[in-house]
């Protein structure tokens, strides 16, 4: 656990009130590796956009810690890139001078050209090179999320922080767009930490997908490995023998487990998962002897 | 069928044609009934009635005096351009002054809840105080009836500006914040590179406010300062009993009004933006 590149230990929220406090989550505890990309899955309210916020500096928890690479993360960092659901592109500014105003503050002792250069290459990335001096609001929604995503690669953060990116888009739209973001992460290796509601889209993204229990009081319960092979895209993922086998899991684990009162371990979350045969089965005894541990 | 901008004008020039006719012709002086000394047209013989003066005659004159508007025959018979020249470096001088107090004010006001309930209760008992109750203050504390009437066109423009600039600021949206919060801007690039462009808009309405306000004002303080200026000539015109002059006067107030909005509308188009 000490190795991770991302640890993010014994979170906490509370609100307080004077009847109740409400414990929207608590005893979090994630570790991310450098360049994985990390799904979490959960019910509205269960606090992930919360723990979201907190990576990225723009909340506090109650209690525990967050730290990457060995620092402890106080306050918002260039160090890590935000996509918020809602775009946040600067409305005043045109698709090319939205993407240059993160890599100025980026690379604030590059001059003008750099800085143009530099926004534009990944503008290419996401098939925008024709839009650069249009407003968000002559953009569709797809287009405003492209721009946003390359604001978020161009500046280059040590970890990208995505919360729910393509969940206010339609089907189609959204399909392109993940292709589009499968493409510039296997070109960047960045680490990416996700949040979404959609099971296939966490299946086809992540290498690994942490499922929260319902809140108050939710906690990360299982980790699941996706141990389906890159590179995937929609077409090809469905054809994994194993495909299905995750899907049900994640879909059960959602409609079923969400809400179950879930033993409490140590480490990351309760029971990891995966659903390779082999590794199943030393999951299944570490997940033993955690229970074992908890019972005691 | 003409397009809806041709088809408005064509409805006003109507609606002027309409009023102006009724004007001219409700204001006719009776036909004499013999023919008067030059002595008793002078005195007013044929009329015992005062008139308004009908549109005809009030164009004749208006058509005199903006052939020759800067005309300067001394301090009671200036020409209108002259006077309307006072009137605007009066307001623009209050307006600008009030404009550098306000703007940054407000982005205090705005940014930093404190501030805004520590000043509010200040802001909500001066803001109603009709700007020419200063009038006599400022007459003793600045001993200058000229920069009195600018300190008059200073307050009145002041509220409008403060209170939109602290509105647009404290509502720029949370994301565009958290935006530069996550690009580690310090707090003058995010004013400057944030707020001050999202808040932009509703500043300008409180500036256009503002202006609107202060040529209201003017009008009335120039009445009571005196010496120069639109407001004084009105004034001194109906002294003067020349009716002419106050109706042409008075139309130029609103043209001068209109066009201070419209350049401030030209303005405002430029920091525009949707959402």
């Amino acid at each position: 656990m000490s190795k991770h590149f991302v640890r993010v230990e014994g979170l906490s929220k509370v609100y307080p009130s004077k009847q109740k406090d409400t414990v929207v989550f608590e005893d979090v505890n994630i570790g991310i590796d450098k360049g994985e990309f990390v799904c979490i899955i959960g019910h509205s309210g269960c606090g992930k956009s919360t723990i979201l916020n907190v990576l990225a500096g723009l909340d506090e928890p109650t209690l525990g810690v967050v730290t990457m690479d060995e620092k402890e993360v106080s306050g918002p960092s260039l160090d890590r890139g935000v996509v918020f659901q809602n775009y946040s592109l600067l409305p005043w500014l045109n698709t090319l001078e939205n993407v240059n105003f993160g890599v100025k503050a980026r690379f604030r002792d590059w001059n003008s050209k750099q800085v143009a250069e530099h926004s534009s290459k990944f503008l290419a990335m996401v098939g925008l090179s024709e839009a650069l001096t249009k407003k968000p609001s002559e953009l569709s929604g797809g287009m405003r999320q492209r721009v946003s995503i390359a604001r978020a690669f161009a500046t280059s953060p040590k970890l990208l922080l995505l919360d729910e990116p393509f969940g206010a888009l339609d089907a189609l739209t959204r399909g392109v767009i993940q292709d589009e973001l499968i493409k510039i992460w296997g070109e960047t290796q960045q680490t990416v930490f996700m949040i979404t509601h959609d099971v296939d889209e966490a299946i086809l993204l992540a290498d690994r997908i942490l499922l929260m229990s319902n809140g108050p009081n939710a906690r990360v319960a299982e980790s699941v490995v996706i141990d389906i092979p890159r590179p995937r895209n929609r077409a090809n993922i469905i054809e994994d023998p194993h495909y299905y086998k995750i899907r049900n899991h994640l879909v059960n684990f959602l409609i079923n487990r969400s809400s179950d009162e879930l033993p409490s371990a140590d480490g990351e979350g309760g029971v990891t998962l995966s659903v390779n045969p082999a590794r199943q089965e030393i999951f299944k005894k570490t997940n033993e002897s955690i229970k074992a541990i908890a019972a005691n | 069928m003409a397009s809806l901008n041709a088809r408005a004008m064509l409805v006003s020039l109507v609606i002027l044609l309409v009023l102006g006719g009724l004007w001219e012709a409700l204001n006719q002086p009776p036909p004499a009934s013999k023919q008067l000394t030059e002595y008793e047209l002078m005195m007013g013989a044929a009329d015992q009635q005062a008139r308004v003066p009908p549109p005809s005659k009030v164009l004749a004159h208006a058509w005199k005096e903006l052939s020759n508007p800067f005309y300067d025959a001394g301090p009671n018979d200036k020409g209108i351009g002259i006077q309307l020249a006072y009137s605007l470096y009066r307001v623009i001088t209050g307006f600008v002054a009030a404009a550098l107090v306000a703007i940054p004010l407000g982005f205090v006001i705005g940014m930093s809840p404190l501030m805004h309930r520590a000043l509010n209760p200040f802001i909500q008992v001066l803001r109603p105080i009709s700007p020419l109750a200063w009038m006599p203050l400022a007459l003793f504390v600045i001993r200058d009836s000229e920069q009195s009437a600018i300190f008059v066109i200073f307050i009145c423009s002041i509220w409008p500006m403060l209170i939109n600039t602290a509105f647009g600021v404290a509502n720029v949206r949370s994301d565009w914040v958290n935006v530069a919060r996550t690009h580690e801007l310090s707090q003058l690039q995010t004013a400057f590179q944030v707020i001050l462009p999202a808040a932009a808009p509703t500043i300008l309405t409180g500036m256009r406010i503002s202006i609107g306000i202060a040529w209201l004002v003017i009008v009335a303080a120039e009445m009571l300062v005196g010496g120069t200026g639109i407001g004084y000539y009105v004034w001194n015109e109906w002294n003067n009993l020349d009716l002419n002059s106050v109706i042409f006067s008075i139309l130029m107030i609103g043209i001068i009004g209109m066009l201070l909005d419209m350049a401030l509308g030209t303005v405002a188009k430029l920091v525009e933006y949707e959402e």
